[in-house]
């Protein structure tokens, strides 16, 4: 079959199983927008701005386990997209990155719509290419679909200049069944004596806690976590990326830890003496002030990635290796040990736990007229049964999402972690929606997050994604206001965002419908008339107590038994 | 301490800069850092002198290690090892001086490439401190230029990198 450079990058899409690419385009990718006119078989999501491609693209991924694909023109488009790739990056989400390229002969001659976009994205990306021979595009696809998806995932960028996809010449097109790369090999199986050290070891703590994050989501291993941790009885705590690994509303599960972590589960990692961290990177807003992280600790790490090992905190046992495959390997040990944990620790292990528990760090008013947030985000999840998939952007209301949603299932909580870019949410839950159409798909966010991705509402209309938005509007930046109030004498800087738009008339504008709840009594109401409409994109403006913080924080220095708590809860009294 | 981490990389565009780039977005030293083909042209060999705590290096060698174009790569000076720079010195060659240069170029088994009326170029290879060891003896007032190629290294014996 002989094709051009254009129909290759399409019929490569097709060939790897690609069902939707998101983009946007432009003069360096027109031959490319032609080849993909003439056929049917991978659909184009057409955004409104490039960094909601690969937002989008990214919460396809997160959702679905399968790779996002992006394809955005050079220079603007290219760099437009950075925000998303990097975001794709700190989370190791697989995705698939083509951009065109001025034509090879003009290239570095500061030609119409040129950026170096392989030098920009180097930092953020897993691997980038420049192809320059139109005979190695098939392979190279093959090669940055089999990179993004292996090993610790990531973003792979594909640059193509122009002239190579020119629609006259035509080149002998196969695409590759298989890769094999002499610098990467990433299947890896944990080493098995360091694997029977952490089990004698698991088994003789006294005080042992599970700490996991999203890499037993990336890695399909939630299975095999649940497991391991119902036959140990041990207590479980999950990262922000890692919740719903484990099922958020079992017993064992001891609540997210971190800084806005619940306090039994941050106190339970400053006082265990074993600690199981899997597919987890000890990133500074878990552990606290490192000097003080887990200080009667012995720590197991798995993890795929070598160099997240030892990288923050020194570790006693590593392993690496698939999550997945260690702890498959790990079941099978302790189920043919003679030795069993020390029931007798594990109970009064598990008795301070309780009484931790018993301070309800979490709690609110929950009689108070005002909205108050964390009241919409516990009320969706007793509408939904925990069962929707919830998207969110970054700020107050990511955390309380994080905090009142309990994720029962991974791929369920789909947020920007690591870089913790706003403007996530809204192009994020459409992607999530066309990988899951007939489910139910909430984006949590705050009136300043969605307004960085707000031309998105478009792209929800266009394609009939009917997500619903739920907008914790306080009328302020909240995370930066609550920082300012704690750190900075309440001096809101810049803050304070007087020039709101009406959301309702906005969602409107863009064909969709508007709600605006001022009282608490009326949210239930509210969110069950978005649920209703299934097939709508329903924008719900929630007016929330606009002095309300996030607790419990570790403020920053400090360590995971020092945290502040919500006003009014007194530890010495309350766990007397 | 200084180490010598010696790599096997891709001889693809753009595999210097994934490295010389991690280094500055993760705030490590690099002392020098020299790069050439290999006998197989698809490979290229670098050679890069770095510092820093144990757990750095580690971090380093694991970093490196995660880029895709790195084939292979060990830190030399954990083992025997010969490392050698190669250095160019322009010195002033006039009056007195000019024989005092020579010998002790002759000393340091230096070769001179470059004579003028007034100057010498001196070719001097070796370990990192016996070139700067010569260019302590020359004499700041002397010298003129300095040009060096940066530390290469090669593990003795039957064991080597190769892929």
């Amino acid at each position: 079959m002989e094709l051009s450079g254009g129909e290759i990058l399409v019929q490569c899409l097709i060939d790897e199983g690609v069902e939707y690419i998101f983009g946007y385009p432009g003069g360096a990718v027109l031959h490319i927008y032609d080849a993909l006119f003439k056929q049917d078989k991978v659909k184009h999501i057409l955004v409104r701005h490039e960094q909601g491609a690969t937002h989008a693209a990214d919460g396809y991924a997160r959702s679905s386990g399968k790779p996002g694909v992006v394809l955005v023109t050079s220079g603007p488009g290219a760099t437009n997209a950075v925000t998303g790739i990097a975001t794709a990056h700190m989370d190791s989400i697989p995705m698939v990155i083509l951009s065109g390229q001025v034509p090879m002969a003009v290239i570095g001659s500061d030609a119409f719509q040129e950026a170096d976009i392989v030098g920009i994205t180097r930092p953020c990306v897993k691997h980038n290419f420049l192809v320059k021979d139109v005979t190695k595009l098939a392979a190279t696809i093959k090669q940055a679909f089999y990179l993004a998806t292996t090993g610790r995932p990531g973003p792979v960028l594909v640059d193509v200049p122009k002239n190579l996809t020119d629609p006259r010449v035509k080149v002998p097109y196969e695409y590759p069944s298989s890769v094999s790369l002499r610098s990467y090999n990433p299947h890896v199986k944990g080493h098995r004596w360091q694997i029977k050290k952490a089990v004698d070891l698991l088994l003789a703590a006294k005080r042992p806690m599970f700490y996991t994050g999203g890499g037993i989501v990336l890695g399909e291993a939630s299975a095999e976590l649940t497991e391991l941790t119902r036959l140990l009885g041990y207590p479980i705590t999950n990262t922000l990326m890692g919740l719903g690994a484990y099922p958020g509303t079992d017993k064992q599960f001891v609540g997210m830890l971190g800084m806005h972590g619940t306090y039994e589960a941050n106190m339970a990692m400053h006082e265990c003496d074993v600690l199981f961290a899997a597919g987890a990177r000890f990133d500074d807003r878990i552990t606290g002030i490192i000097a003080e992280f887990c200080p009667y600790a012995k720590v197991i790490h798995i993890d795929v990635d070598p160099s997240s090992i030892s990288k923050n905190v020194r570790v006693d046992i590593p392993i690496v290796g698939e999550v997945k495959l260690v702890l498959a390997e790990m079941l099978e040990l302790i189920k043919a040990s003679d030795k069993q944990p020390d029931a007798e620790a594990l109970a009064e292990w598990w008795k301070q736990i309780d009484t931790w528990r018993g301070l309800d760090s979490l709690g609110f008013d929950r009689n108070a007229d005002v909205i108050k947030p964390q009241y919409v985000v516990e009320q969706l999840w007793e509408m939904t049964h925990g069962d929707a998939y919830v998207t969110s952007d970054v700020g107050q209301h990511q955390m309380w999402a994080a905090q009142f949603y309990k994720f029962d299932k991974p791929r369920r909580w789909i947020n920007s972690g690591g870089l913790g870019t706003m403007g996530f949410g809204l192009p994020a839950a459409i992607g999530t929606k066309l990988a899951f159409p007939d489910a139910d798909v909430f984006c949590i966010t705050g009136e300043a997050s969605i307004q960085m991705c707000i031309q998105e509402l478009a792209t929800a209309r266009q394609y009939r994604t009917g997500i619903k938005i739920v907008n914790l509007n306080n009328g302020y930046m909240g995370m930066v206001r609550q920082w300012q109030e704690f750190s900075y004498g309440s001096r809101y800087s810049q803050t304070y965002l007087e020039t709101l738009p009406d959301f309702v008339k906005l969602a409107e504008s863009y064909g969709h419908v508007g709600i605006r709840i001022d009282k608490r009594s009326d949210v239930r109401a509210a969110l069950e008339e978005a649920y209703r409409q299934k097939d709508r994109t329903v924008f719900l403006d929630f007016h929330t107590d606009p002095t309300e913080n996030v607790y419990p924080m570790i403020e920053a220095g400090k360590a995971h038994h020092d945290m502040r708590l919500a006003p009014g809860v007194n530890i010495d009294t309350e766990l007397a | 301490m200084s180490h010598i981490i010696s790599i096997l990389i891709e001889n693809e565009s753009g595999a210097l800069s994934r490295v010389s780039g991690l280094f500055s977005a993760r705030g490590y030293n690099i002392e020098s850092l020299t790069v050439a083909a290999t006998q197989d042209p698809t490979l290229s060999r670098m050679t890069l002198v770095t510092s820093g705590s144990d757990e750095i290096i580690e971090q380093i060698t694991k970093q490196l290690n995660k880029l895709i174009d790195v084939v292979k790569l060990i830190d030399i000076s954990e083992f025997t090892h010969i490392e050698r720079e190669l250095m160019m010195v322009k010195t002033r060659a006039t009056n007195g001086g000019r024989e005092e240069i020579k010998r002790l170029a002759e000393i340091f088994r230096g070769n001179i490439l470059d004579v003028t009326p007034t100057t010498y170029i001196i070719e001097i290879t070796g370990e990192k401190s016996k070139l700067d060891a010569f260019l302590h003896t020359v004499g700041e007032e002397n010298i003129i230029e300095v040009v060096r190629s940066g530390t290469t290294g090669i593990l003795r014996g039957e064991r080597g990198l190769s892929v």
